[in-house]
């Protein structure tokens, strides 16, 4: 048996059957982790020693009788932007390369309440501004798939660590696709719940307003357990719903039947690489197989979401980082000349270019003369998106559209060309700008046996739905027993 | 030209922190002094990650000060960001009301020594935060930053510019003092800065519009507002009989 390769829900299997034991999952992923992390460099920090020693613990209170819990035990991977009381939460920016947060991420107080062991935290783009990991300050993260291309970004290291089955499964962000493009790239699922169903508080903030925690794992089964999880209304974050908690994975049902699938004909066709599209056009025939209807429609504002975007994003940015000044926890230039010189050396020494390409953006379209030309349009703009999508449910249940328009791009391919870098996300971020769920999951691979992934978008609160629909395809598309990561160089 | 053919234009922003039992996006305690740095928590001091959770009570006392001073209250009001960097400032922005302030329209009556009644009007009250302390002194050039204030809940309440001399501003504030203390929403202890004014005054010749206005900020006492405003008066109405305008300047007190 190689338990690495096991998902979450096989392993929770033979620990109740005693065919395994939690210390030697623990042992079996720490080994993992130093036979693969040279190779892939998912991690910005291991905790290996630590979950050793975490795992020992919990096996003993477990068979003392002490604590029980269907999770206990388990190890996971969680992205460098989730405070984590006690261990580095740095965000992959050399600004907070020494910071320790005193508090833990209510995402991450909740799996420390199941007793889920932290095997480190993951790396990702710098602030979670980027698409591929490249924008990290400590390195880059390889795909497991092929070393030589980006695992998308910018959850790329839990994507990544996911795919080299070195971590079961991780905790991503997403903001404008950061878990679904990454899971795309890398064969995993990865889900960005409804904005709202996941609370926020001690995610170091990027774009407010877009922001979500969510799940990034081998299978749809795991992913609606980790959503069971971290889900749950949070009275420190007042943008947290305060909704009825779920059981996800009982809408884990075989068949899709009766369920309408709605096609947005905008989001395929020119600048999609064809493999991507042919393997979802074959997935919408599997589905119709499954019981589903096929509908038609039309999403035509779509294409000013990608603008509509980074515009929101950027503002949004400008703002949250202003905290990173040089005065506290940050990164302080040695020689400074007074307090503006401590503050205009100590962002620029200490931010990466994407960030600050942001930042400057950001603080433009926020500038008194120009607020109304851009970020109050972008927020109107914003609302007809959601109109649109609003309409769109009303005919169908699901939408599905590829996660991304190509399959992973070479390290390096996209990096000298930001516009380019922007227009990969097209697909992911009117989700994002909506407030939807959605989820993205693997859907067979192109001609060079990159993971394809396909990307299904729900209503609000509607996570079952796409659970369902990502579960009934998974089935039949069996990707994990046929394609393997290889980490060809 | 006589000094009676000047008239001076007086505004008023009066921050007036609030008793609330604790602090306006956390749960710290809202308290007066303190070791430095010791009532703080990841929210008030801006920590990665955190994020402010509004005390309601905080809207129930600003209400409150809203109905006991005539302003009709916003039933859709929100917070705004306001961005700036400066060390007492954690998350480099404020959050306060820009567009859609809770209280607007109010106005209250004040008494001068001659027996003349006279109503001040009030353009709005909003809600934000306090800021933090720098100690300046004694640390070998360096600044120290204390945070306890950070997140105290103040409001703040801007007056329409109808005052036309110390003395009415003087009575405009005392008059709100005593409203915020008998409503119970602010102890108004003027020592301690949970009461402070920023004055804006001008001067202009009976009749003109408005002239050049210099702002003087956190005041937070009658006889040093009094002696400023008859000295910027005087100031400003030397400026015109010299042939020069007064020049806009902002002087920070305290
Ligand atoms: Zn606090």
């Amino acid at each position: 048996m190689n338990i690495t390769e096991l998902t979450v829900h096989e392993l929770q299997e033979k620990l109740k059957n005693k065919e395994l034991t939690i210390s030697e999952i623990t042992k079996a992923y720490v080994d993992r982790i130093n036979e693969k992390e040279k190779d892939v460099q998912a991690f910005v920090t291991t905790l290996t020693e630590e979950a050793t020693k975490q795992s020992e613990e919990i096996e003993e209170k477990i068979n003392s009788g002490e604590i029980k819990g269907e999770f206990a035990g388990i190890p996971i991977g969680i992205k460098d932007n989730m405070c984590t009381k006690g261990v580095k939460t740095t965000c992959s920016s050399k600004m907070l390369e020494n910071f320790i947060a005193p508090y833990d991420a209510t995402a991450v107080k909740k799996i420390n309440e199941e007793n889920i062991i932290n095997l480190g935290k993951l790396n990702m783009d710098e602030f979670a501004m980027g698409g591929s990991t490249e924008h990290s300050y400590f390195h880059k993260t390889y795909n497991p798939w092929n070393l030589n291309k980006v695992p998308g970004g910018s959850s790329g290291g839990s994507a990544a660590a996911v795919a080299a089955n070195m971590v079961p499964w991780a905790l991503g962000s997403d903001t404008g696709g950061s878990i679904r493009q990454p899971a795309s790239f890398c064969g995993v699922v990865g889900l960005k719940p409804t904005y709202g169903l996941v609370s926020r508080y001690g995610l170091v903030a990027f774009a407010s307003s877009l922001d979500q925690i969510g799940p990034i794992t081998k299978d749809v089964r795991d992913s609606a357990m980790l959503l069971n999880i971290i889900t749950g209304h949070d009275e420190m974050d007042t943008t947290s719903a305060n909704i009825e908690k779920k059981d996800y994975t009982k809408a884990l049902k075989k068949d899709v039947k009766g369920m309408k699938i709605g096609v947005p004909k905008e989001f395929y066709g020119e600048g999609v690489q064809p493999e991507v599209e042919e393997k979802i056009k074959a997935a919408l025939e599997e589905y119709k197989k499954l019981g589903a209807e096929i509908v038609e429609i039309s999403l035509d504002v779509a294409e000013y979401s990608l603008a509509t975007y980074y515009i929101i994003a950027c503002a949004e940015a400008s703002s949250n980082l202003g905290r990173f000044d040089g005065v506290r926890y940050t990164h302080r230039a040695k020689d400074y000349n007074g307090l503006w010189d401590l503050y205009k050396k100590s962002r620029s020494e200490a931010f990466g270019d994407e960030v600050k390409r942001r930042i400057i953006l950001g603080t433009y379209v926020l500038s008194s003369g120009y607020y109304d030309a851009y970020y109050k349009k972008a927020q109107q703009v914003r609302t007809l998106v959601m109109n649109k999508f609003n309409e769109a449910f009303g005919k169908c249940d699901v939408i599905i559209t590829p996660t991304s328009p190509t399959t992973a791009f070479d390290i390096g391919g996209k990096l000298n060309d930001p516009l380019s870098m922007y227009k990969a996300d097209i697909c992911t971020v009117s989700v994002n700008i909506t407030g939807l769920p959605g989820i993205s999951v693997p859907c067979g691979v192109d001609n060079d046996g990159m993971p394809i992934g396909m990307q299904i978008i729900g209503n609000r609160f509607e996570e079952e739905k796409i659970l369902n629909a990502a579960y009934a395809y998974e089935q039949v598309e069996k990707f994990r027993e046929n394609h393997k990561p290889t980490f060809k160089k | 030209m006589s000094r009676e053919d000047y008239e001076a234009v007086i505004g008023l922003e009066v921050h007036a922190e609030l008793s609330t039992k604790t602090k306006i996006f956390c749960s710290c305690a809202n308290e007066f002094g303190g070791e430095p740095n010791t009532n703080i928590c990841p929210v008030c001091t801006a920590m990665p990650g955190a994020l402010p959770v509004l005390n309601e009570k905080v809207v129930e006392y600003a209400v409150k000060a809203g109905l006991a001073t005539n302003c009709s209250i916003s039933k859709d009001s929100k917070n705004d960001r306001k961005n700036y960097f400066y060390p007492d400032t954690p998350k480099a922005y404020q959050i306060s009301q820009y567009d859609k302030p809770l209280c607007e329209n109010g106005h209250v009556e004040i008494e001068t020594s001659d027996g003349n009644k006279k109503v001040i009007r009030i353009e709005r009250i909003h809600i934000e935060d306090d800021a933090g302390k720098l100690n300046h002194d004694d640390f070998g050039g360096e600044s120290l930053v204390d945070l306890n204030r950070a997140g105290v809940p103040l409001i703040e309440t801007v007056s329409k510019p109808d005052m036309r001399s110390a003395e009415e501003a003087e009575q405009y504030l005392r008059k709100l003092k005593s409203i915020f203390e008998y409503i119970e929403v602010s102890d108004c202890k003027m020592q301690e800065g949970s009461l402070r004014a920023d004055v804006n005054v001008s001067v202009r010749k009976k009749g003109d519009p408005l002239g050049t206005r210099t702002e003087m900020k956190n005041m937070n006492s009658f006889r040093s507002i009094v002696r400023a405003i008859n000295y910027e008066i005087e100031r400003q109405i030397d400026l015109i009989e010299d042939g020069r305008t007064g020049r806009a300047r902002k002087l920070k007190v305290g």
